[in-house]
């Protein structure tokens, strides 16, 4: 009798719970390979968790919802991922979704949010092909791979309307393949010539016949990369070789602060990054980039990753929607999304509503940093967008 | 210049730096008959002892020497440990010892030092020479690769120790009837096999970025160059080495860089099909 009322008590306070709490579902690398990016991206969902409860709540319609976040460990692997998203839904029955990290186990789950009907926001997800399977209720926050490296063009063109030759060198990589395949055509849409598009294995080391390549076409200015290795090492070789290009954008190595151990290498190499702490966004609603910024820091230490904004930003606009919406009724979140055009610390948050390309992303654009010397030391400054610069495009760099 | 001699140059400078792994590799084979599996990693090795020489203070050039030295004890050691107690059985225990040597020289590195990559990362002068831009770094190891190979080779001809090094390798029963430790002199090989390797590593350190896992590729390019100049062939796997940087060279400007390794090992196939023994003939 005794165990009867202890059952009773406890469905009663989880039904009271759940009448106040929105439920929001995901699934965390915490082990296998994404397990750094993962685990930064649920920093920031955690402390946007925080944020809004200490608030009281998400407003809906008159009342307030706290946030709970249930997740599970994915171990960075496609099949754990499909089981999980089917688990958080039917077993756990949360309200919501958010994606898992990278766009391999985000194209998995994305199935599942799809056959469930459930809403899923996927951050951490910069492809595109996710976007063109017709989904309905999978809206991305990142920028998509197909509009990496268009922003490095466009402030490119309005540094000088003259250049002309341009090399696009990538890493034999799915991801950077696809970005540097966009970047060719929107670079010919711009009025640049492609004089050298060209891949190089993964793993490279020795960039000296890629680079002999790039000076005999005569190219003026370089955009590509792939990794983290791979680009730190181009750029190291680009500069012993003096290649004379007036502009370097490379992919991922350049966004990383340990890129300033190139020295002088580093100097005014460009790359775009989704988001950076520096950021000067006039945001419409949440937390200015600069508050965001503070209050990452106060709870963890240190500054955050992109990643972490992007998980930051997942839980934010998931909140915006249901505000805008005034109810947890799905269809209504889903119109309040598709109508979506907001300025967050983020940048800039709109949603394709075309039905061959729903939810992907429209408003986002990246930002592009540049190493430059500030006080005699190697700074990153963000030189591109304008309504998010720190600091002018040196140009040209050599 | 004409753009076509800028990569081949390339080339050739790099080619030096494989021909001095290959040197390292074939000798092994040419005096005691194994393939060294673990050269690879012994490579890795070289890149990594430079470069905590060079974290330590000594300029990666004069670390080179003591690189050499660590090389020698440790092939010795190597070979008193693994390679001695089976030197005499079929040829595939050789093959899993050296294996087993390089898998846990991999998992120690890996273990200590990750995966990440490292640089030495010293002053680098770039040069430009009728046209033809090169890094200071390139042309020392390619003069190091040389001054090396010429000393191994005053070394085997004109000194005791390495006419007795020839002559195990010639034939271990003879020497050991002339009254030559062949033990020792064995031991001496893997040594100085060792050294070359490390060697070889430490100036590819000078030039790129590595990790634990780089040995790799530089094995499999030892591999190739000591067949093209016919495998236990110092002389020959030296040029064995160059005629593949060349390849690397002469070939790159006018395929996609993805496709030079195919190139590499087409060629490769080809030389081998219609000279067997390699370009410069088997052991000498």
């Amino acid at each position: 009798m005794k165990k009867l009322w202890v059952l009773l008590a406890l469905l009663g306070a989880l039904a009271f719970a759940q009448g106040n709490t929105i439920t929001i579902g995901f699934t965390v690398s915490q082990t296998g390979k994404y397990n750094v990016e993962s685990v930064n991206q649920l920093r920031g969902l955690k402390l946007w968790q925080k944020w809004v409860n200490d608030q009281g709540g998400i407003p809906i319609g008159g009342k307030r919802y706290k946030v709970a976040l249930k997740y599970y460990d994915d171990e960075s692997k496609a099949e754990r991922v499909q089981q999980l998203y089917s688990r958080l839904i039917s077993q756990d029955k949360v309200d919501f979704l958010i994606s898992p990290y990278s766009s391999g186990l985000t194209a998995k789950a994305a199935i599942i949010s799809e056959q469930y009907g459930k809403i899923m926001v996927a951050t951490g997800a910069a492809s595109d092909s996710i976007f063109k399977l017709g989904y309905e209720n999978v809206y991305q926050i990142y920028t998509p791979a197909s509009r990496y490296l268009t922003g490095t063009l466009d402030m490119l063109r309005a540094a000088d309307a003259n250049l002309k030759k341009i090399a696009i060198v990538y890493e034999d990589s799915k991801f950077a393949k696809a970005v540097a395949t966009a970047a060719k055509a929107y670079a010919a849409k711009k009025g640049f010539e492609v004089v050298l598009f060209e891949g190089y294995p993964k793993n490279t080391t020795d960039f000296g016949p890629i680079i002999k390549k790039i000076k005999a076409a005569g190219a003026e200015a370089l955009v590509g990369g792939g990794h983290y290795a791979d680009g730190a090492t181009f750029a190291r070789q680009l500069y012993e070789q003096q290649v004379p290009l007036k502009l370097i954008a490379l992919l991922v190595a350049p966004a990383s602060d340990e890129f300033a151990q190139l020295g002088d290498a580093a100097l005014g190499v460009v790359a775009p990054s989704q988001w950076e702490p520096l950021v000067k966004y006039q945001q419409t609603c949440g937390p200015s980039p600069a508050q965001f910024t503070q209050m990452y820091k106060e709870a963890y230490g240190k500054l955050p990753a992109y990643r972490a904004a992007g998980g930051f930003a997942a839980g934010l606009v998931l909140q915006r929607a249901l505000m805008d919406a005034g109810t947890t009724d799905p269809a209504k979140v889903r119109a309040a999304l598709d109508a979506m055009d907001i300025t967050i610390f983020f940048g800039h948050i709109k949603f394709s509503t075309d039905p061959a390309s729903h939810g992907l992303q429209l408003g986002h654009e990246m930002v592009q940093i540049q190493w430059q010397k500030k006080d005699g030391k190697l700074a990153k400054q963000i030189v591109w967008p304008l309504d998010a610069k720190t600091a002018d495009l040196v140009y040209p760099i050599r | 210049m004409p753009e076509i001699l800028a990569p081949v140059l390339d080339g050739l400078l790099i080619g030096l730096v494989y021909g001095l792994a290959a040197i390292g590799l074939t000798l092994i084979f040419g005096v005691m008959d194994v393939v060294n599996l673990a050269h690879g990693a012994v490579i890795a090795l070289g890149m990594f002892a430079v470069y905590f020489l060079f974290e330590s203070g000594i300029h990666p050039y004069l670390g080179l020497v003591i690189v050499a030295a660590i090389g020698l004890a440790f092939g010795v050691f190597v070979y008193l440990i693994a390679v001695r107690p089976i030197i005499d059985g079929p040829p595939l225990m050789t093959l899993l010892a050296t294996f087993s040597v390089s898998m846990v020289i991999i998992g120690v590195g890996t273990a200590l030092w990750s995966t990440s990559p490292y640089n030495v990362d010293f002053p680098v002068k770039t040069l430009n020479l009728f046209g033809y831009t090169v890094t200071s770094a390139r042309l020392v190891a390619a003069l190091a690769a040389v001054l090396v190979t010429a000393f191994l080779y005053t070394f085997l001809y004109r000194t005791t120790l390495g006419k007795a090094v020839r002559a195990v390798a010639n034939n271990r029963e003879a020497a050991e009837l002339m009254g030559i430790p062949s033990q020792q002199i064995l031991a001496l090989a893997f040594g100085i096999g060792t050294a070359l390797a490390m060697l070889s590593g430490a100036l590819i350190a000078t030039l790129f970025p590595f990790t634990i896992l780089s040995g790799g590729i530089y094995e499999l390019k030892s591999f190739v160059a000591s067949v093209l100049g016919g495998l236990g062939n110092p002389t020959g796997a030296l040029f064995g080495g160059v005629i593949l940087g060349l390849i690397e060279g002469a070939v790159a400007p006018f395929i996609k860089v993805s496709w030079t390794n195919v190139i590499e090992f087409v060629i490769f196939v080809l030389i081998l099909l219609f000279f067997p023994t390699g370009l410069f003939g088997g052991r000498r």
